[in-house]
């Protein structure tokens, strides 16, 4: 039975070969977008929605191409912004090796966090993700490195391989635009790859890839530690980019948040969380001095996407045009 | 280390292993008929808090009737929400359920916290249960003497309603296949409506039962939630006597790790699930599927 045969009620993307030229386009456009965009609009707006989406399209690899939620993704996210921070601040390290440092860290969060989670499937899995992050959320709250409710602030963004002064915000921003078009492109290629393929099979049917000889512990494993190593990425960069490393990015609300933006923009797309993350990270901005109402707006949006968006504004759009975005 | 100090953080350790077992209880029951993680379940026994305190402010019903009230009222509004969203994701991947059950927390603790602050409210306890008892080695307050008494009471009804009666068989047999039992002419949609209702209701009970303890307070249901899924996990999901044995048990295990090792309290129960997933992946009380 293919994918395309029945309605598919599963969370991912359905099972597609072929070279999209639809998507080469849509990359096209996105890349020309961006680059132009902080000419017109806020830059650091524009760099925290980047960071967002790059943690997306983390977060998406896992629920979109093997079928689990990780409900606390914010772990990698939280975790690597400090060790970047840390190592930025204290040990000084340069801003390259502060991120490549809290990716590392996230990256073997993940292999402790997976080697755990990864054996339970769906709602437990999620369940799992969850506690174990609010775990790290309190560890985090006692360390004595993070700050506790003061997080590590004025974090100093230094010189980028020794000529790049990321205290100019344009070339910040380009830095930062390079980072997220370098994750989503690996990410890309992992899930367009023969690894990725065998990620749909186990989540389309786990005991018959094993039946094949896969063994399908060890690609979910490498695809939960991927990732977490891209949501620490994500992490490391947002970090430098607002000098502050807080408790807030280690929440469970976080990890709900990289959940809203992946479902809104449509799960299992290779562009639908890049979207998503861009309409919540502005909502968020249009929203914030209402206070309450940005939390009951989030739900909304949950409930409406569930009940009736479950494709998103990607999928809906891709159907639309009958492409796979 | 006095034994005052150890059986005072016991007695802390049952009452917050009262609210887990009532909650990780409600959780198991839902979880059972529905395959739903209920995610709304913090945001529900916040709800019953709120609602005793209505009930106190708006009506002048105290304590009493509000154990009775609230678990209907907020049952009721679960129920609603079942019949009105939860019904239709019942064909698709379970995931579903839990994220439109997210959601719904999202909005009712967004909307309780617009209207009422991050700050709590106070509910006083009632008259009957002031005071307490002089124990010789501890302080025993009354209305917390109350609070484990009657939750372990509740849990053990609810157990015994469930393994030892006709209604319970129904339940059980729904919940190994749902559609052999309608063949046999039982309403199983109807029965999973009620179902919900009845754990959301233990939800509202368990809150109307905090109230008097912790302030009335829109999140106070959030954080919490968390630990119960933890909870849920290590006794093993859809497991009705694991949650009542769990509940109880990690509440006891937090409240020493209170008293010898205060910095782990917090992730303690964490820690636990954590190494029964190595060892028990199914839970303590779980069958592996």
């Amino acid at each position: 039975m293919t994918a395309t045969a029945r309605e598919y009620v599963g969370l991912g993307a359905p099972v597609t070969t072929g070279v999209p030229l639809a998507q080469v386009a849509a990359f096209a456009v996105m890349t020309a977008v961006l680059v132009v965009a902080p000419f017109f609009a806020y830059p650091v707006f524009l760099m925290k929605a980047l960071c967002f989406a790059l943690f997306a399209c983390a977060f998406n690899l896992l629920i979109g191409y093997v079928g689990l939620l990780s409900f606390g993704h914010a772990m990698f996210l939280g975790t690597a912004g400090y060790a970047a921070a840390h190592s930025a601040k204290v040990w000084g390290f340069r801003p390259e090796l502060a991120i490549l440092f809290g990716t590392a860290v996230a990256a073997v969060l993940g292999i402790v966090i997976g080697a755990l989670a990864i054996r339970s499937k769906g709602i437990y899995f999620a369940n799992i993700t969850l506690a174990l992050a609010q775990m790290v959320y309190f560890f985090c709250l006692q360390a004595a490195f993070t700050g506790g409710e003061d997080g590590i602030q004025s974090v100093p963004r230094g010189t980028l391989l020794g000529f790049l002064d990321l205290r100019d915000t344009l070339t910040l921003y380009f830095v930062v635009l390079a980072v997220f078009l370098a994750g989503f492109l690996l990410i890309y290629r992992a899930i367009h790859s023969p690894f990725g393929q065998v990620l749909k099979a186990i989540r389309e049917n786990e005991a018959r890839t094993i039946s094949l000889g896969y063994r399908a512990e060890r690609y979910k494993l490498l695809a939960f530690v991927l990732s977490a190593t891209f949501a620490g990425l994500a992490g490391a960069t947002k970090a430098l980019v607002f000098q502050l490393a807080s408790l807030t990015d280690v929440h469970w609300t976080m990890s709900g948040e990289v959940v809203l933006m992946t479902l809104l923009g449509g799960l299992g797309t290779v562009f639908g969380p890049v979207v998503g993350a861009f309409i919540v990270v502005a909502l968020e901005n249009y929203l914030a001095h209402l206070g309450a109402w940005v939390t009951i707006v989030q739900g909304a949006i949950f409930v409406v996407c569930v009940l009736t968006f479950r494709r998103g504004v990607v999928g809906e759009l891709g159907k639309l045009f009958g492409k796979s975005l | 280390m006095t034994t005052q100090a150890l059986f005072g953080q016991l007695l802390i350790g049952l009452i917050n292993g009262a609210f887990y077992a009532l909650l990780s209880l409600g959780l198991s029951v839902i979880f059972g008929l529905l395959n739903i993680i209920n995610f709304t379940h913090g945001a529900q026994y916040m709800m019953g808090a709120f609602v005793a305190y209505f009930l106190l402010q708006w009506a002048g019903l105290g304590y009493w009737w509000a154990l009775l009230i609230a678990p209907i009222v907020v049952g009721i509004t679960g129920i609603v929400l079942e019949r009105t969203t939860l019904k239709r994701l019942y064909q698709l991947d379970h995931l579903y359920g839990l994220l439109l059950t997210f959601g719904f927390a999202l909005i009712i603790q967004g909307l309780f916290r617009h209207q009422y602050g991050s700050s709590g409210l106070p509910y006083s306890m009632p008259g009957q249960l002031t005071g307490g008892q002089n124990l010789g080695f501890m302080f025993l307050p009354n209305y917390r003497a109350w609070v484990i008494v009657f939750s372990l009471a509740v849990c053990l009804t609810t157990w015994y309603v469930i393994e030892r009666t006709r209604l319970g068989s129904y339940l059980r047999a729904a919940t190994e296949n749902p559609a052999l039992v309608q063949a046999f002419g039982i309403n199983v949609p109807r029965m999973i409506t009620l179902t919900y209702g009845f754990g959301v209701g233990l939800a509202a009970l368990a809150g109307v039962l905090a109230a008097p303890i912790y302030q009335v307070n829109p999140l106070m249901g959030a954080d919490l939630i968390i630990v119960v899924f933890a909870v849920v996990v290590i006794g093993g999901l859809g497991s009705i006597m694991g949650s009542i044995v769990t509940g109880f048990g990690l509440g006891v295990v937090e409240g020493f790790t209170k008293v010898f090792y205060p910095e782990a309290s917090n992730t303690v129960i964490f820690v636990i699930m954590a190494v029964v997933l190595l060892v028990r992946p199914a839970g303590l009380f779980g069958r592996a599927s």
